[in-house]
């Protein structure tokens, strides 16, 4: 190589490298300030915002006559307001008024509409009586708009009229208008609309007075536009006046106060659906399922389900206040500190779609959610980088505990359970050897192993099918399962597995064999494919082999396990129930008669198949009386049956843990409602702070990358320059 | 060639009838109506009458393929397959099972796939031309034998690795762009600088080898070593020479994708949370809505047949030699 070709090389070397560091000190400099990794936009006002995500898929619908999903609540039950809510802090739940001024007043008439007494046999229905507050305002909407003729602004005959409006915020006019009865009053009508499709329909038309005919009575209208409900009546509601309402059901249903509480019931003006129902509105996604108009403490302000939510504070709700109350313990751990003050504290909360677990937990622990979760804590697939599980209970890791983390448990109303069909002519029947072979299965399944091991002890082990919080959960020994566990040293014990081989001889199957026919017992397990691991398959057979008991799986998709169910075609399954509202009533249905698949031809809830007289006719009796001991002493007496008959395989009460970062306030969870956004308290200082000092970007591997590209590049241009100067011949030979 | 690309069109329909058919079979083979009516229904306190009321309100209370109650061409006309079927040759793709609107939600998505999709092809396709001629032009030294191994290292590796090695340590540990979101109002380029970087580098080990295979084709053909011998530089034999050579091979397999890229990435676009058609498409088969699936299918048959007609017509520009007939 000559002279000349070596500074040729070396004069273009120097100026690749300072093309490469001049692009990277561009790029930096484009960056900006730090954080460069934030995902959210810099604040454009001084509006508090919550940070939070949706995940992992976006609510379906909006709409409070078809919502039926916890990820939906989230939104609905900050946007509307149910006649009930629940109190924030008081444990167990405790049913408040919400949008009344109130609680109901109840009066029980017979089949002249006559009001008779409480206890009087001759009770044939009962009427709800709804006395609204008097400053419940919908939030500012076009649908409330009028002209200077106080006609309705935007109402259009074809879609090419309004076919600027793309979102509800494109409208320029807006107006509102005060809550009345009557909105409630065409909420249920909606429920009973079929052209809605509402999942109440069919559960609701048993109890509201006149809905089922309601229904068949719209069903035959034509519906080429706009129906206004108004113009048809419903024999169990009476609007008395604006503010207050009477809803007559059949027959007595204490719980009906509960739905009273749920989405179902909120409030829809009919001007907002008959706006809903203009031309072209739907192609648009102009509807009430995705732009819900309420009275609550938030409205809608952005609804892109595929990227975000947001919701801020609505200008015209009512005077509200942070409880002054709260349950044992909650002075202590603070969360009374906000008592009395004015809600809601935030202005603004943006949530925003999250599909991957490790994206959704880096921006939590970066400081850019306020919250690990919503509606699931999240924190499960990270379990053991977040916490230490100590004997005494879990703690956070340092990492968390560093970041000033704060833990918020909750113990979901629900209980997931492995359940026997009743019918089955192996586990199934209801003599004394087939009793005694489910408990020596139930003594087996080590359900605490089960949820230590699968779990992370994340569950609580049940010795009822009630959750605790909820009347008929008794703790300490009288709480126990005795078929199950015994009483020691304070806490309960398993019973041993000597004597589950013991009651496995007596139900005729000593060492697991059939003492008729020396053949070893088998039992059939169906799951959902999804819902258990092969570990987890691996681990229930091996407990059940410790009593000699040979176990095969039969994994299945939903569809197929629910059809197994319908058709009682299954001998052990695997099931869940999440609780509609905090009363023995919506668990203990789980095993009532009437409700067995194969008995309605329904997709009943008693997917066991239990049947027992004595069940069915407590639960009769014990659905239509108001709390107190002799509903308490009947609900003991169903769970007695349910433990005698060894329904359930073995079932626990799940557990979360969620997550908040320490500028987040007011986390205690609630297990029932979602309408606690309002209380969320967010000190957006000290986020800033902490976010800047967590996120100081790592600049090294730009300069490393850069000279990584110059190292693989610069020997290729070295080779190829040589190799083009190279003479065919080395002048050398 | 009008003649030819009408032709062509004319054939889609057939193919596009059996992927619609084929679509329809194989999602009501593991799915009935009934079940998605309790899919949608929330599976609690579900009554038959719920179930038939939301089966007639999204038009799925009629049978699958033959309606024996109708008579003559009803019979086949008022079923499920037909009613669903027909509108989505008018492009008209209905609403999905949680009422949206398909169409619009299409071309609301359709831009941050296109967004995602667009620089990671085109920057990829030139890194793996420029990589692949790199290594033709040290053909048969080590730097050839090493480039071949690391491409069958990069190419053996799961696309996974690259998605969440490339959050882990350039988001999650180097803190220099976001792990995820998609925001095109505040500086969109933070959010696609990762899945671009991490869509090149997982394309470049199979892309480079597959480019290195048809440049060393070429390279030993006579031309190429005509224009050495005239003294054309190794730069100008690759670039003017070896790369409209190779075009042909390199079309089929590109220009083919180019309609498509519209369709997005199921992996990228799920890990990346970009609100793009590949995770709209993975979501709806997750909630069992059939409506999204069969739309999204059907969708992706055309474009996929747009690719072909646009790969046929692309040879004749790169060897005039070809003639449509």
């Amino acid at each position: 190589m000559t002279a000349e070709n070596t500074i040729k090389i070396t004069t273009a070397t120097h100026r690749f490298i300072r093309a490469l560091s001049l692009l990277a000190l561009l790029a930096l400099a484009s960056c900006g300030e730090p954080p460069w990794n934030n995902p959210n936009p810099p604040p454009q006002d001084d509006l508090i915002t919550y940070q939070s995500m949706i995940s992992p898929t976006p609510p379906k619908h909006l709409d409070p006559a078809l919502s039926y999903a916890a990820d939906e609540s989230l939104f609905i039950m900050q946007i509307y307001e149910p006649p009930m809510s629940y109190h924030f802090l008081k444990r167990p739940y405790e049913l408040i008024p919400g949008a009344l001024e109130s609680d109901p007043q109840v009066t029980y008439l017979d089949a002249e509409g006559l009001p008779v007494e409480e206890d009087d046999e001759a009770v044939a229905f009962t009427r709800y009586t709804l006395r609204l507050r008097d400053d419940l305002r919908y939030q500012p909407h076009p649908a409330f708009a009028r002209d200077a003729q106080e006609q309705p602004l935007y109402l259009f005959a074809t879609a090419a009229e309004g076919e600027e409006f793309r979102q509800i915020p494109d409208f320029p006019e807006t107006g509102d208008r005060p809550v009345t009865a009557n909105d409630y009053a065409y909420a249920i009508k909606r429920l009973a609309d079929p052209l809605n499709a509402s999942p109440m329909l069919g559960f609701m038309s048993q109890y509201i007075v006149g809905m089922k005919e309601f229904s068949e009575r719209v069903a035959e209208l034509p519906r080429d536009a706009w129906l206004n409900l108004d113009e048809y009546s419903m024999d169990g509601l009476e609007v008395v006046d604006d503010l207050t309402l009477n809803i007559t059901i059949k027959g007595r249903y204490p719980q009906f106060v509960y739905w009273l509480a749920m989405p179902f019931f909120s409030p829809i003006a009919p001007e907002v659906d008959r706006f809903y129902q203009n031309p072209g509105f739907a192609d648009r996604n102009l509807t009430l399922d995705w732009w819900p108009v309420g009275s609550g403490p938030f409205m809608m302000v952005k609804n892109d389900p595929n990227s975000e939510i947001v919701l801020e504070r609505n200008p015209n709700y009512h005077e509200d206040f942070f409880p002054t109350e709260g349950a044992p313990g909650d002075l202590e751990a603070g969360d009374l500190e906000d008592a009395g003050k004015p809600v809601p504290f935030i202005d603004r909360a943006v949530f925003r779609l999250e599909k991957s677990g490790l994206s959704l937990w880096t921006k939590f622990m970066q400081g850019f959610y306020d919250r690990s979760g919503e509606t699931n804590s999240n924190t499960t697939g990270v379990f053991d980088q977040a916490f230490v599980v100590r004997p005494d209970g879990v703690e956070m890791s340092p990492e968390l505990a560093e970041h000033e983390i704060t833990m918020s448990p909750d113990v979901k109303p629900g209980v997931y359970y492995y359940g026997f069909n009743m019918r089955d002519p192996v586990v199934g029947g209801y003599t004394e050897d087939k009793r005694k072979l489910r408990q020596a299965l139930q003594i087996a399944f080590l359900t605490e192993e089960y949820l230590n091991v699968f779990y992370k002890g994340n569950g609580i082990a049940a010795q009822n099918l009630i959750p605790p919080g909820i009347p008929g959960n008794l703790e300490g020994e009288a709480g126990i399962n005795p078929y199950v566990y015994d009483w020691v040293d304070g806490e309960p014990r398993r019973k041993s597995i000597e004597y589950a081989r013991q009651l496995l001889a007596e139900a005729g199957y000593p060492n697991g064999r059939d003492a008729r026919t020396g053949e070893p017992l088998k039992i059939f397990i169906d799951v959902q494919s999804q819902a258990i691991s092969n570990t987890s398959m691996n681990w229930i057979d091996r407990v059940f082999a410790d009593i000699g008991v040979q176990v095969e799986f039969r994994p299945a998709d939903f569809n197929r396990t629910r059809e197994k169910l319908l058709t009682g075609n299954t001998q052990i399954y695997s099931h869940g129930w999440l609780a509609d509202y905090p009363d023995p009533e919506n668990f203990l249905f789980l095993l009532y008669g009437p409700e067995s698949p194969l008995e309605c031809d329904c997709d009943g809830a008693n997917n066991s198949n239990y049947a027992s007289e004595e069940y069915d006719a407590l639960f009769r009796g014990m659905r239509v009386l108001p709390a107190g001991p002799q509903r308490d002493e009947l609900v003991a007496r169903m769970v007695e049956l349910y433990r005698r008959d060894a329904v359930w395989l073995n079932a626990f009460f799940p557990k979360q843990i969620f997550l908040n970062n320490s500028w987040v306030y007011n986390n205690k969870r609630h297990g029932i409602s979602k309408a606690t956004l309002k209380y969320t308290r967010v000190d957006e200082d000290e986020r800033e702070a902490k976010q800047r000092q967590w996120n100081q970007p790592v600049t090294w591997p730009l300069y490393a990358a850069v000279l990584l590209l110059a190292s693989l590049l610069l020997p290729g241009i070295v080779a190829y320059r040589r190799r083009q100067n190279a003479t065919a011949r080395d002048i050398g030979e | 060639m009008l003649a030819y690309i009408v032709r062509r069109l004319f054939y889609a329909i057939p193919i596009l009838i059996g992927v619609n058919l084929l679509t329809f079979i194989l999602f009501f083979v593991v799915n009935s109506p009934d079940d998605m009516a309790v899919s949608q229904l929330g599976h609690k306190y579900v009554t038959p009458e719920a179930v038939q009321a939301w089966k007639r309100k999204n038009g799925y209370d009629l049978p699958l393929f033959f309606n024996s109650q109708e008579r003559g061409g009803d019979a086949l006309t008022e079923t499920i397959f037909f009613t669903k079927s027909v509108k989505l040759f008018a492009f008209d793709f209905g609403r999905s099972e949680s009422g949206r609107d398909i169409t619009t939600d299409v071309s609301t998505r359709m831009w941050p796939s296109l967004a995602v999709a667009l620089p990671t092809f085109v920057v990829g396709i030139w890194v793996n031309i420029c990589v692949a001629l790199m290594v033709v032009m040290f053909h048969a030294t080590r730097l050839d034998r090493w480039a071949v191994f690391v491409f069958v290292g990069l190419m053996s590796i799961s696309s996974l690795f690259y998605i969440i090695g490339g959050q882990y340590l350039v988001a999650k540990t180097w803190k220099l762009v976001p792990i995820s979101g998609f925001n095109g109002d505040i500086q969109p380029w933070k959010f696609l600088l990762l899945p671009v970087l991490v869509g090149v580098i997982g394309g470049i080990g199979s892309g480079a080898r597959w480019y290195r295979t048809l440049f060393l084709e070429e390279a030993n053909q006579d031309y190429v070593r005509t224009a050495r011998a005239k003294g054309a530089s190794e730069l100008r034999i690759l670039f003017r020479h070896i790369l409209p050579n190779a075009l042909i091979p390199i079309l089929t397999g590109v220009v083919i994708v180019i309609p498509t890229l519209f369709m997005g990435g199921l992996l990228i676009e799920s890990f990346f949370g970009i609100p793009g058609l590949g995770s709209y498409m993975l979501d709806a088969i997750n909630s069992q809505d059939f409506a999204i699936v069969r739309s999204m299918v059907f969708l992706g048959s055309i474009l996929y047949i747009v690719g072909l007609i646009l790969t046929d017509i692309s040879y004749t520009w790169a060897d005039p030699r070809l003639r449509l007939n």
